[in-house]
């Protein structure tokens, strides 16, 4: 099982043809952007460290490296340090750098730092990271009990960073210091962190004098020491290494390692994420607020989904306190989407979190775009966070530059996923950063949703879909009941029927009964829609019931169901359909769907609208292949 | 695919080298570039493949790549 943490989890994974990809990059006229996707992948030490050289094999040749921004980095520390240049060099073109790694030689750091026509200096790097771990401390062996030697110890290391950070400072160089992270062998147990002297002692304060430095702005924190308790530090620590090799940590550690120290330069650089937008259903609640209501979703304190999607809340509601704007992006009616920021008590989050709500019913990447533009920030600063994998690979296709993280199956891991990858670290904080997201709640206007399409058909065409049509049947009663019974959004007359009168219409002459199952690239959807038409003795069906499972809207699912009804139609010698539109509290959206499908008004009462079209006017079929299993009737 | 398919993609991975072929004969010391440093990463990369702990005392008494098969095998 992917460790999420060490595997990169929120990153997809690599695909089979990654080598290959890595290789095209030597004659590829546009190799920095494709280096960047590649890099986006979750991808282990040796692959990393493949397309870190294949990178730098390209920028030592003097190509181009844009859109990539060039950046130096110097490399400095006790161990072995070669191993980490290249998996550097390519996580950070994964946030967005062209980064060349000049590493100074086996414990070289001080004589580097001292000489300005040393390696890293002459170099003229634009930063220079001091990785030394505990062994490389200047201090000597523990001293517990004695405070003024554990004293002496501390002051000794910290004049010692100083001096580095002096040394390279002087050259121009931004310094990043890595916190130490402290070794697991106690002397003491528990009295570790209370006795002068002891390693955890003097370590817990060396880290201490470290983020003071920081604060004042001498330096950039990498913080080393809770990366490692976060990865678990009798993981981090491997004596076996350390004695054969003088890894400070393993391999496996170094994909996360390295993307901690990219972070934190693109942070520096001001190329953090500013803006996460959110899906709604079984995202920031659990259920589906137009079918389940109110009552009916699961957030809050007392059951352990609703604290799942609780801790959701509560991260991003502590992002936007730091600054980070927040935005809604939701497949839902808007009135019915903002129910349970209005009415519901346990719900963390209020609509004036967020900048801008958009739930209507386009595709997510044509949403996060007018989201940028009425914010205007670039796509490169938004994170879209949604439970269901087809949004995160149609927002990753449409709009590579926004960061769209993996999620796993248990909600309970969405708010730990989401912080793991650190998209909006900070290498300083201002007051003004409390104030922007206020800002942007402010001043953005809500946006009227153009519906404009960005590459919907070869989304659709790369989703492979399978539509299979069957008339009820027995196996398939309980679910066509359950959908009859429970879908409130895509139902255009919201007719309940028991599952005896389900029975009853799969045995009639009279009745059309048609249930769909839809498979895509990403598994089976099950059943996702149902049709009831009745025979009304003149050449004509009337569309008793259709109704959808709103996961597969967008996918041109209704007008293959209307291709479908009209095979059969034409095949018991009907002419024309009639469709009927009863609106509810809740099936607004589908208000329009006759029209949408080429249907002629054909009268209304009490808010009822009446449709007709003749079976044998034409179809856009959308791509998807079609199994159809009608048999004799059952 | 089979163990040493998998332990060929890894340590071509490692040296950076595909032209890298392993047959059960194979040592290090057959391979241009497998030293003890990328022996390290190798058998690092091996334990997260095969989701195993190599103990460095079975390490050492590694003689061929169809010794290392030989052990990923017993532990399957």
């Amino acid at each position: 099982m992917a460790d999420l943490h060490v595997d990169l989890a929120w990153l997809p994974p690599a695909p089979d043809t990654i080598r290959d990809q890595i290789k095209a990059l030597a004659g590829d006229p546009d190799w920095a952007r494709s280096a960047r996707a590649i890099a986006g992948h979750g991808l282990g030490e040796a692959t990393l460290a493949r397309l870190g050289k294949a990178i730098a094999a390209r920028l030592a040749g003097g190509a181009d490296a844009a859109p990539l921004l060039p950046f130096r980095l110097g490399l400095v520390g006790n161990g072995t340090l070669d191993l980490l240049a290249p998996p550097l060099v390519a996580t950070f073109a994964r946030h967005g750098f062209a980064l060349q790694v000049i590493a100074a030689d086996y414990d070289q750091a001080m004589p580097e730092a001292l000489n300005p026509a040393g390696r890293i200096n002459a170099a003229r790097p634009d930063a220079v990271l001091v990785a030394v771990d505990h062994h490389g401390l200047p201090i000597g062996p523990p001293v517990p009990g004695d405070a003024a030697a554990a004293d002496g110890q501390v002051a000794d290391a910290l004049a010692y960073f100083d001096r580095l950070r002096t040394g390279f400072a002087a050259a121009g160089a931004t310094v990043i210091v890595a916190t130490i992270a402290a070794p697991v062998e106690s002397l003491a147990g528990s009295l570790d962190r209370v006795l002068a002297g002891t390693r955890r002692n003097v370590i817990d304060r060396i880290n201490l004098g470290l983020a003071d430095r920081a604060r004042d702005g001498a330096l950039l924190l990498l913080d080393v020491a809770a990366l490692a308790e976060t990865i678990g530090l009798a993981r981090w620590h491997d004596p076996t290494l350390w004695n054969i090799a003088k890894l400070q940590f393993p391999t496996q550690m170094v994909p996360i390692w390295a993307d901690h120290v990219a972070r934190l330069v693109a942070a520096s650089r001001g190329r953090s994420r500013r803006a996460l937008v959110l899906d709604l259903d079984n995202t920031l609640w659990g259920g589906v607020i137009g079918d389940d209501g109110v009552d009916g979703i699961a957030i809050g304190e007392g059951d352990a989904t609703g604290e799942a999607f609780l801790e959701v809340q509560r991260l991003a509601l502590g992002l936007r306190k730091r600054g980070v704007v927040l935005a809604v992006s939701s497949k839902n009616t808007d009135a019915v989407a903002r129910t349970p920021f209005t009415d519901h008590p346990d719900m963390a989050l209020r609509l004036d979190d967020f900048a801008l709500f958009q739930a209507n019913w386009s595709d997510k990447g044509t949403n996060i775009t007018t989201i940028a533009a009425e914010l205007a920030l670039g796509l490169e600063s938004f994170v879209f966070l949604d439970d269901n994998p087809a949004e995160r690979a149609l927002v990753r296709r449409t709009l590579p530059d926004v960061a769209v993280p993996e999620l796993p199956a248990d909600p309970a891991l969405y708010a730990r996923t989401l912080a793991a990858a650190g998209y909006f670290e900070m290498a300083a904080f201002s007051p003004e950063d409390t104030a922007r997201a206020e800002m942007y709640a402010m001043n953005a206007r809500r946006a009227a949703l153009r519906t404009q399409v960005t590459d919907m058909a070869a989304y659709l065409a790369s989703l492979d879909m399978a539509i299979g049509f069957a008339p009820f049947d027995a196996i398939g009663r309980a679910r066509i009941a359950q959908l009859i019974n429970k879908s409130n959004q895509f139902n255009l007359t919201t007719r309940r029927y028991t599952d005896a009168q389900v029975e009853a219409m799969a045995n009639d002459p009279a009745v059309f009964t048609c249930q769909v199952r839809l498979t895509d690239s990403f598994g089976d959807n099950g059943m996702i829609s149902v049709i009831i038409c009745r025979d009304t003795g003149v050449a004509t069906w009337e569309i008793d019931s259709w109704l959808m499972s709103c996961r597969v809207l967008g996918r041109g699912v209704e007008r293959a169901v209307l291709a479908e009804i009209c095979h059969h139609a034409r095949a018991a010698g009907i002419t024309e359909l009639r469709g009927r539109y009863i609106p509810s509290a809740k099936n607004a959206m589908v208000a329009g769907h006759y029209a949408g499908l080429g249907f002629a008004p054909a009268g209304d009462s009490d808010g009822e609208t009446l449709w007709t079209r003749s079976v044998d006017a034409p179809i856009e079929m959308p791509p998807m292949r079609v199994t159809r299993s009608f048999g004799e009737p059952t | 695919m089979t163990t040493i398919t998998r332990l060929t993609d890894l340590l071509r991975d490692i040296l950076d080298d595909d032209d890298v072929t392993l047959t059960p004969e194979t040592s290090a010391r057959d391979v241009p570039g497998w030293d003890s440093l990328a022996n390290v990463r190798f058998m690092l990369a091996v334990e997260g493949e095969f989701g195993l702990r190599l103990a460095a005392a079975e390490v050492a008494r590694l003689d061929s790549v169809g010794d290392l098969v030989a052990l990923i095998d017993s532990r399957g």
